[in-house]
């Protein structure tokens, strides 16, 4: 089984649990799992294959020849030559993992959901083949079908299971979402055309050069359009609605993956196959980013929500995604991709915290009815003290490595894009300790669910009422913990294989 | 010149079968059933409608594949391409029939089937049509057929408003169109369309002379209000909205299927060479050329504009879905602006998935809203509980219509766009309307979902379930099946349409 299957085996998922009746709740829950733990595998023998062979490669020659592993290459539609054509490199294999992360530990926070559990199942894993299947997409019409093969199960999941505005959040995102696959469907057709109507192949497009002059107006459309979805400054607003209103499996989805999708799309679809439209442009994306960097992290102190303090934190740290992308060179570069591992561990696990541990007990997010929860929920606690210290960048933490890197890079592009970028660390600091303080620390009562009827009878009435830190809950936190520290002690598990194909992207081949 | 009735009927085979399985859908109601309960009478006679239609099958079989033949001095023309539409109608008539049998018809079971019959031989002729006095003969069956069909409900107001507006607006499109074929006639002096084509390339400065340009003027107006199109679209709301479901279904499809056709044969084959240019001039002027594609482009921008726009504030389904398929004609338009092949090609697709995606959805409409108390939004509530498969059903035509992939409705749609960039691909000059369309379709998301949230997220306050019978469930199911088909695997329709359309442009000059 290649890497593809994880598409395939969670497709057979979404089939079997859509076969097994509404009632048997607790087995289409399993089911789930066991598809989510499949994949993830499949995922993982494959990356570490990759992985050694990368190393190999290096020692042997010095750098890589090419860094794809092609996986499936035929004829889908002649007409206009598009090609089911799946490969993997050391940029997607990370992100390919991650997901598999965050869909096994997304169905274990989702264990206490109740109702419509089989609807709930078919949606989410929907999405997860739909991503998987953007990061091995080497056609871009393939790509755009996965991509939205992704976005609408979004829709649903946020409006049916989510809290808070679900249904505005839920509308807001994936319009949002649409209007940026609109952009990018503008700019395949165009690029399709402008490359002599030939081919969608990503591949093949990027050794076709493209009048610098159609290059200049066709990358901000494709850049701009998979940027919306990474949540860039200003096309961000649909993110913290979106992520607040959803439940706490798709939040981290969202934050997770889904943002990711879009800056491994500007990667794959703008960056690679139009470098001087890049060049032209990368000023403008990288002050961008800087302003969201800078400005998540503001409005992420001033929030009186929990969650939306999360989800204003995943626009500053998708700014460094974009930042560390826009110097073009090794280091920032490197940084960026494995900051997008690294980010979408980090925001399942707060998001986890916030939705799952905190919000689903007390049913309240607001900070100043929340308080003194480390003495009732001390593992909720320990778990956002750890996500927070890799969020803020703390040595020993994938962040660290990752934020490190695009400060240097950032650094080598203009020293003022550094300092100005640099603004935000104090901030994070402030938000996520102002949160910590809050939540979990003062000693205010929490308020329980009065007023807010969610079905949870009496739970909540004084701290030690609160139902303890349930074991699929624990089980799916250490998983992300773990993965946090082991990236950020041994980083080069990762990041070999991710240098070795930024250097190849340098050089200017795909 | 004797007429040849022999070669005549055997090459109307199928249209002969329709016909005599009408009258006897007549006789037998009138003499064998007139006494039974309304279901018995309504299945019998919908069981031989189907009978018929399927038998109608058997002669088209013979004729495909083989050599195609001209009747009549070329009024008439049964080749591949006319005879894979005519068993497009007959899938779409079966699937009527289907709706109907399920639906409350009233009192007068035998004509309903009958001139559901005979509105289907309209449709066929239409098809085979390629000489005006033919079509427009063709055009009226269809249309008086469906006038009486729309009246059906004779009780309701609603539905005798809807056949009189019908009516009169068809009464004058018929009146548009038969003055501009007079000019035509005028102009070229001849009616049969390769003629006409021929007379056009021909007679030096015959060109768009007013003569001719006032005939083609009217022709497309009168063209209009059959697909319509805005501004000749006031009719369709209110017609789809009053008339009985599975009648609103066939107009939406089968006419619309029949209409476009033959609007596409009139423009590439007859009016081949008077295209003119429609191009948007990114920085150069191209030299201008007036000509149909120009008031095809204003209508197609008009209609994906004002279809999608008043589709938003629609409650009632049917009347959404009647503002949706004003957009939906847009978009063909955009196809037939390309003025290509590949045009040709993207227009039989996508007329062919429409057809499909629609008369499913109205198909589940009328299936539920005669169990739910009526088609208003809000009957809709809950539905994804009281009738899972339907509402999956559902899901997927209305998805489908949004464009989301894999359905085929994104597939068709990205088919049309790029036929209309491929026209002209060096200067990108029908890129605005296909930048209108794209984005005219992101608003179309928003109502589309609107729609889905009734069925899925919002909850209903009646729980009961709904049973719809077997056959409706199989056919609505094939139905759906043909839709992901249509997504998924394109190939081979897709290549036969293009063997197809060949013929229809081979006159032309792309």
């Amino acid at each position: 089984m290649q890497v593809d299957w994880t598409i395939y085996l969670t497709f057979l998922g979404v089939g079997l649990i859509m076969l097994l009746p509404q009632e048997s709740k607790s087995l289409i829950r399993w089911v789930a799992l066991v598809t989510g733990v499949a994949a993830l595998l499949v995922a993982l023998k494959d990356y570490f294959n990759y992985n050694d062979w990368v190393n190999a490669q290096i020692s042997a020659h010095g750098a890589l020849q090419d860094g794809f592993t092609q996986i499936v290459n035929v004829s889908w539609i002649p007409a206009l030559n598009v090609k089911y054509h799946l490969a993997v490199d050391g940029i997607s294999y990370p992100l390919i993992v991650l997901n598999g992360f965050v869909c096994v530990t997304g169905i274990l926070f989702s264990w206490n959901i109740e109702n419509r559990v089989k609807e709930f199942f078919a949606f989410f894993l929907t999405l997860i083949a739909g991503v998987y299947g953007v990061f091995m997409a080497m056609d871009l019409f393939l790509l755009l079908v996965f991509y939205e093969l992704a976005i609408i199960p979004k829709y649903f999941i946020i409006a049916i299971w989510g809290s808070t505005r679900k249904e505005y959040g839920a509308m807001k995102l994936v319009l949002y979402s649409f209007v940026g696959s609109a952009l990018v469907l503008i700019g395949i057709l165009a690029a399709y055309f402008a490359a002599g109507g030939q081919t969608f192949d990503i591949l093949e497009l990027a050794k076709h050069p493209i009048a610098p002059d159609v290059q200049v107006w066709v990358f901000p459309l494709i850049f701009v359009g998979f940027a919306v979805l990474a949540g860039m400054w200003p096309f961000h607003t649909w993110a913290p609605t979106g992520h607040v209103a959803a439940p706490t499996a798709a939040s981290m989805l969202l934050a997770g993956v889904v943002m990711k999708l879009g800056s491994y799309g500007c990667f794959r679809g703008a960056m690679l196959l139009f470098p001087h439209g890049f060049e032209h442009w990368k000023w403008w994306i990288a002050w961008m980013a800087v302003i969201g960097i800078v400005y998540g992290a503001a409005v992420a102190l001033v929030q009186k929500d929990f969650k939306f303090i999360i989800g204003y934190s995943s626009v500053s740290h998708m700014g460094f995604v974009l930042l560390g992308l826009a110097t073009l060179n090794l280091i920032g570069m490197s940084g960026a991709i494995l900051q997008m591992f690294s980010h979408g561990i980090v925001a399942s696990l707060l998001f986890a915290v916030v939705g799952r541990m905190v919000y689903d007990r007390t049913h309240t997010r607001q900070l100043d009815e929340l308080g003194g929860l480390a003495k009732v929920i001390p593992f909720a606690c320990v778990t956002f003290v750890i996500a927070g210290a890799a969020s803020m960048g703390m040595p020993g933490f994938s962040g660290f490595v990752a934020e490190y890197q695009i400060f240097v890079g950032a650094f080598h592009m203009h020293p003022v894009l550094a300092l100005a970028a640099g603004l935000s660390i104090p901030l994070t600091v402030a938000y996520i300790l102002n949160a910590n303080d809050k939540v979990f620390m003062e000693q205010d009562p929490p308020a329980g669910d009065s007023g807010h009827g969610h079905g949870q009878e009496e739970s909540g009435d004084s701290p030690p009422a609160l139902p303890p830190i349930t074991l699929p809950e624990r089980v799916a936190a250490m998983i992300l913990m773990a993965l946090l520290v082991i990236v950020g002690v041994y980083p080069s598990i990762m990041l070999n294989m991710i240098k070795a194909n930024v250097q190849l992207f340098l050089r200017g081949a795909p | 010149m004797p007429v040849p009735y022999f070669d005549v009927l055997k090459g109307l085979g199928a249209e002969v079968v329709l016909t005599l399985t009408a009258v006897v859908a007549l006789t037998l109601d009138l003499v064998s059933v007139r006494r039974a309960e309304m279901s018995v009478r309504s299945r019998t006679i919908g069981t031989t409608a189907v009978v018929g239609l399927l038998a109608a099958i058997l002669p088209l079989w013979q004729q495909f594949n083989s050599p195609p033949t001209v009747l009549l001095g070329g009024t008439l023309v049964v080749d591949d391409l006319s005879v894979f539409f005519k068993l497009v109608i007959i899938g779409l008539a079966v699937i009527t029939v289907l709706i109907s049998m399920d639906y409350d018809v009233g009192r007068h079971v035998g004509e309903y089937y009958a001139v559901l019959l005979f509105g289907a031989v309209g449709m066929m002729l239409l098809i085979s049509a390629e000489e005006l006095i033919t079509i427009f003969v063709a055009l009226e069956l269809t249309s008086i057929s469906l006038y009486i069909l729309t009246a059906f409900h004779k009780g309701e107001l609603r539905s005798q408003e809807a056949a009189v507006k019908y009516f009169m607006f068809g009464a004058m499109s018929s009146a548009f169109l038969l003055f501009g074929l007079s000019y035509v006639f005028g102009a070229t002096g001849a009616t049969s369309l390769r003629a006409i084509r021929d007379a056009v390339k021909l007679t030096p400065g015959l060109g768009m002379s007013p003569l001719l340009a006032t005939g083609l003027l009217f022709t497309i107006i009168g063209f209009g209000f059959k697909v319509a199109v805005v501004p000749f679209h006031l009719w369709a709301p209110d017609a789809y909205e009053g008339a009985p479901t599975p009648v609103t279904a066939y107009i939406a499809t089968g006419s619309k299927v029949a209409s476009f056709f033959v609007l596409l044969k009139v423009l590439f084959v007859g009016f081949a060479g008077l295209e003119g240019t429609t191009f948007w001039f990114w920085g150069h002027f191209p030299s201008f050329t007036s000509g149909w594609t120009m008031l095809l482009a204003v209508t197609a921008a008009l209609s994906m504009v004002l279809g999608n726009c008043a589709a938003i504030v629609q409650h009632n389904v049917k009347r959404l879905l009647a503002y949706s398929s004003i957009a939906h004609a847009g978009y063909i338009f955009i196809g037939l602006v390309a003025a290509t092949q590949m045009g040709a090609t993207s227009v039989l697709f996508y007329i062919i998935v429409y057809a499909l995606t629609n008369l499913g959805a109205f198909g589940v409409v009328a299936a539920l809203s005669s169990r739910a108390g009526g088609d208003e939004m809000q009957n809709f509530d809950g539905m994804a509980k009281r009738a899972p498969l339907l509402s999956l059903f559902m899901l997927i035509f209305v998805l489908s219509l949004a464009g989301i992939p894999p359905l085929g409705g994104f597939f068709g749609k990205f088919y049309l766009f790029a036929a209309a960039v491929q026209r002209d691909a060096q200067h990108f000059g029908l890129l605005w309307l296909v930048i209108l369309g794209i984005f005219m379709s992101a608003v179309s998301l928003y109502y589309y979902l609107i729609l889905l949230k009734h069925f899925y997220v919002i909850d209903g306050a009646d729980h009961s379930p709904i049973i719809t019978p077997t056959y409706l469930n199989v056919a609505l199911g094939l139905v759906a099946l043909a839709v992901v088909a249509l997504g998924v695997y394109p190939k081979p329709i897709l290549e036969l349409l293009n063997s197809f359309s060949y013929s229809v442009v081979a006159g032309c000059v792309h």
